[in-house]
């Protein structure tokens, strides 16, 4: 646990994990209700349909609520310590876990604004957010 | 009418640094000390039901348990609840003597997560609890993850880290009150805002201990009183709740399930929540504790910390709560955390609890929750 974890894709996230290395953030629709979900899965947990399908996702959203991780769990986070984690809601209606980059822990609050950006991470891109004013 | 499921014996050990102590070594103290609380011996056992280890592994610890104490029970599986688990396996093992599988079964939990794995390798462990690819590259923790509930709930109640304190306060007092809790010195207020942080709002002392510990219970079927030692305890009702696993797919960080699992419980028992003498709720985190005394609907939301300020969750006030020091001070070993409320609430009923009784405490209340409030269960006890 001397790396930081890198996600490894599956069938039902290979398709966003790969728009994450276009730097594209997607999200899953269901063909037969149009309920948008995440994380992916192989059915709509709203109408049980097996039809799903992929769109673009706004790069935007606000933070919902957030924690400035003193403790890190492994040492592979420790560098970091203190960082910030959050439950980003996007602006088409989903919610993601993501970091908060790119600014002073301190200075993170409920509903602030963020954009998203991409954390190359050996070979694997990940969603970030970062506050969408600077 | 639906048979009765009583719980006939209960017993913990020693909890905390238990040096020596394994796996396997705690099972078998807590399972051989109900078996003498109810009067029973391990052949009188038709049932088994364990649950998981973080300090050994054994991927059936329930087959493991019985081949090691030589147990040939005719039903034996593991169940895995988390913090739930002990709550779970009295609703679990009540079906099985209500329907008349099995007669007495036994429940059995137990790590040495303090001694037999570090601190370090326990918080590792546990982050792993965490979404593989969604949770976990975010560097989450356990303690994080309800930081993030935290931040939220006190954002939208209006509730304050003073009042968190005072529930970590109060454990630490009752804690005190029980020969076999793992932190019995006294804390204050300051000590516990001077703490230090570990994920904001969280501060180390609004977080659960880890602690080396067993308890295991037998639940026998309703006419079996005269084969026991002891007043039987009765589930009078029990009832889950299931929203989601991972924080990131929690519909809410405000209402959870145990708000569901309650209702069903005191539907099932017939009473409410003005009937509860004794609460034993799961306490993993002060908020956690914050948080299901107000959904279940003892107090309004943002109300349960100015209650424990005003000593309302003590002895003498409304509803004492944690009466044994719960997670926060009498100790945390995995599955065993939550199983600590139940014999705490059992004792309770049977006027066992010495210096921490509540008098006259006839109905009480348990709740366990796992994951991030993930998995609720909620039981309704009382003297038979």
């Amino acid at each position: 646990m001397t790396e930081k974890p890198v996600p490894v894709p599956n069938a039902d996230t290979q398709p966003f994990w790969d728009a994450c290395n276009e730097e594209r953030l997607i999200v899953q629709t269901c063909k037969a209700c149009g309920h948008v979900q995440f994380y992916p899965r192989a059915l709509c947990v709203k109408c049980d349909g097996r039809d799903l399908d992929w769109r673009d996702a706004k790069p935007s959203g606000k933070v919902h609520t957030f924690s400035i991780v003193h403790r890190a769990p492994t040492p592979a986070f420790r560098a970091d310590s203190p960082y910030v984690l959050a439950l980003i809601d996007l602006d088409d209606g989903f919610r993601m876990m993501m970091n908060v980059v790119n600014c002073p822990p301190e200075n993170v609050s409920i509903d602030m604004a963020v954009r998203i950006v991409f954390e190359e991470r050996n070979g694997q891109r990940l969603p970030q957010a970062e506050p969408a004013s600077d | 009418m639906t048979k009765k499921a009583v719980i006939s014996g209960v017993h913990n050990t020693k909890v905390g640094e238990v040096p020596g102590s394994t796996c396997m070594s705690l099972h078998t103290e807590a399972a051989l000390g109900a078996l003498d609380d109810a009067g029973l011996k391990l052949s009188d056992i038709d049932g088994v039901i364990c649950a998981y280890a973080l300090s050994e592994n054994y991927p059936m610890l329930s087959s493991a348990f019985c081949e090691y104490v030589g147990a040939e029970p005719n039903f034996n599986a593991g169940l895995h609840g988390g913090g739930a688990t002990g709550a779970m396996m009295v609703m679990q093992a009540a079906a099985l003597v209500q329907s008349g599988t099995c007669r007495h079964v036994l429940c059995v939990t137990g790590d040495n997560r303090l001694t037999g794995m570090t601190r370090d390798k326990a918080v590792a462990a546990l982050s792993e609890f965490g979404h593989p690819q969604f949770e976990q590259p975010y560097g989450i923790s356990i303690p994080a993850a309800y930081g993030l509930v935290a931040q939220r709930y006190l954002h939208e109640t209006g509730a304050t880290l003073e009042h968190l304190a005072a529930l970590s306060v109060l454990h630490r007092k009752h804690a005190a009150m029980h020969p076999d809790a793992h932190m019995t010195k006294p804390i204050s207020m300051d000590d516990v805002a001077n703490a230090r942080v570990i994920s904001s709002p969280l501060r180390l002392l609004d977080c659960c201990l880890i602690s080396d510990g067993g308890a295991a219970l037998v639940i026998s079927a309703g006419d079996a009183g005269a084969d026991l030692r002891k007043r039987p305890i009765e589930v009078l009702g029990s009832g889950q709740g299931h929203t989601h696993e991972h924080i990131v797919a929690a519909p809410s960080l405000i209402d959870f399930g145990c708000k569901t699992a309650a209702a069903r419980a005191f539907g099932t028992a017939g009473v409410t929540n003005a009937d509860i003498d004794v609460a034993e709720i799961y306490d993993s985190f002060t908020i956690t504790l914050l948080i299901e005394l107000e959904s279940i609907g003892f107090y309004e939301k943002g109300e349960a910390g100015e209650a424990a300020l005003n000593g309302e969750l003590t002895h003498g006030g409304r509803l004492p709560c944690n009466t044994h020091g719960g997670l926060l001070s009498f100790g945390h070993s995995g599955a065993a955390g939550g199983m600590y409320h139940v014999v705490e609430a059992v004792r309770q009923l049977r006027g066992e609890a010495d210096a921490r009784q509540v008098p006259d405490a006839e109905v009480a209340f348990v709740h366990g929750d796992g994951g991030i409030l993930s998995a609720h269960c909620s039981l309704i006890l009382g003297r038979a």
